[in-house]
């Protein structure tokens, strides 16, 4: 599971610290050794570090970008998932022929051609309670970009019971956090949030979408941020969570406190082991994305029969507007947040058929239009995107 | 007392699609009773059932968390601005 990539040009040393750069080394870093800041001092240090980047894609690829470039020695790369196209709109580590690639070798690669002389693992796998431990105790620091409550809190407490910062960026449409827990004192993720939100209250990225320079931001936040802690230089933010707001372009910073009771970094910690974190966040299995309500429902390939066959469908479209623009069933839209007051804009007498995109939220809505009367409703299995699959191939997916 | 909430990203869609909304309040409690009066879909994402503001939702004074002031009895003054933080996962999707 795990390759190396064996440094070129660096010279192997008893200790296993660099104590020199190589001539070459010099010329790249130039730019950072006339900084005293860094310096010739500062550059071994960021030659000798480890850092660990949770999650390549959104956030990991500014990271993994500066972190290459500025020379940090040893990188490792954790990402089980494969390239996929609508990556590319923010992922910019990958090209498009990255497509279809494990996002650990692509970034490998890519990080490599960057950077030669530094050392980059891979571990392409999906980070457990079984296997963090593991994995991160022979990292420096450990960086978390990745995308679910489960796997935050796995990566805060971790990194707790190792002693270990963890420099913490999370992004949502056009909004950013950014913090450093895990320091000596500070306060870390539960001290900050206690629990995570049950699922379905919180939207996710997928749903809620994400634009793309934002993660290019906060990842570049967290890529200085981590800089700073190797060279032990300026002042982190631990103890300050830094909120940006791309769209107003405002930069907020709130007072984060250690929490003497927390669980897990307080005076008396109740949390000595890493725990089943799927079932802490309410998630069942690995991949639920919560839980489903079960409805009646209609395949895309029936609903195409029955409309074929001039039935009497009425088709209601719960997605928001922006998503109709994009494409649509010549349903009715009733953006799902707008349906308990529009609910008289339909007649329970017809037979009414409900999508989405995927077959999520038009399955609250059946479960919601059930308990408000209506008994003639299915849900359409799958959403537009089954549609697309099954029937009309001309629908764009998104 | 005017006091600024500012609704988080996540939240907005519930809000009417507002960023921020002025309301007048001496106390926390009284500012997050008036903007779920205002704001009803917002009611069910920031308070549980009986009430008690969840747990995955944080919210400061100006840039202090009021669990380590008076929590929802935390007084607010003419100027202050109140923030609702909520936990948010999403980096690399
Ligand atoms: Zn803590």
């Amino acid at each position: 599971m795990s390759t190396k990539v064996q440094p070129i040009t660096s010279q192997p040393n008893p200790t296993g610290k660099a104590t020199t750069l190589t001539n070459e080394e010099i010329l790249r870093y130039s730019r950072h050794l006339i900084m005293p800041e860094v310096g010739m001092e500062g550059q071994l240090k960021l030659k000798n570090a480890k850092a660990l980047l949770i999650g390549t894609g959104g956030l990991g690829a500014p990271l993994g970008l500066y972190l290459a470039a500025a020379g940090v020695g040893h990188l490792g790369l954790v990402d089980f998932d494969v390239v996929d196209f609508t990556n590319l709109q923010r992922q910019v580590t990958f090209g498009s022929d990255d497509v279809g690639k494990p996002k650990a070798l692509a970034a490998q690669a890519r990080l490599s051609n960057l950077n030669p002389d530094i050392e980059i693992e891979t571990f392409e796998t999906k980070l457990t309670s079984e296997n963090a431990l593991e994995l991160f105790k022979d990292f420096d620091i450990i960086v978390d970009g990745t995308d679910n409550f489960p796997t935050r809190y796995l990566v805060n407490d971790a990194c707790i019971l190792l002693g270990k910062p963890n420099v913490y960026g999370s992004i949502f449409r056009f909004e950013g956090q950014v913090t450093v827990f895990g320091m000596p004192d500070g306060p870390c993720y539960r001290c900050l949030y206690p629990e995570p939100p049950p699922p379905g209250l919180v939207p996710s990225c997928a749903e809620g979408g994400v634009l793309g320079v934002l993660p290019g931001i906060v990842g570049s936040i967290q890529a200085m941020e981590t800089i700073k802690l190797i060279l032990g230089t300026g002042e982190s933010l631990k103890g300050r969570l830094l909120l940006f707001d791309a769209l107003a372009m405002k930069f907020r910073e709130l007072k984060l406190r250690k929490n003497h009771s927390c669980p897990m970094c307080g005076d008396h910690p109740t949390i000595t082991k890493l725990i089943d974190y799927y079932e802490f966040c309410g998630v069942r299995g690995e991949e639920a994305p919560g839980p489903d309500v079960q409805v009646p429902e209609i395949t895309p390939r029936d609903l195409k029969s029955r409309l074929d066959r001039g039935d009497d469908l009425f088709i209601l479209d719960v997605r928001e507007p922006h998503e109709f623009q994009i494409c649509n069933l010549n349903g009715h839209l009733i953006p799902l947040g707008e349906l308990p007051r529009r609910v008289h804009e339909l007649d329970s007498s017809r037979e009414i058929v409900a999508h989405c995109r995927s077959g999520k939220r038009s399955a609250e809505a059946v479960d919601f239009l059930r308990k408000a009367g209506f008994r003639k409703i299915l849900n359409l299995k799958g959403g537009i995107l089954a549609w697309s699959d099954e029937v009309d191939p001309s629908v764009p997916k998104y | 007392m005017s006091v600024k909430v500012i609704i988080p990203t996540p939240l907005r869609v519930y809000a009417g699609k507002a960023d921020s909304t002025e309301v007048s309040a001496k106390t926390v409690g009284e500012a997050l009773g008036q903007l779920t009066n205002k704001f009803g879909d917002l009611r069910k994402h920031l308070f549980t059932e009986d009430g008690k503001l969840r747990s995955f939702v944080n919210v400061y004074v100006n840039d202090e968390d009021i669990r380590y002031l008076s929590k929802e009895n935390t007084p607010t003054k003419d100027g202050d601005t109140i923030s609702i933080v909520p936990s948010i996962a999403g980096g690399f999707v």
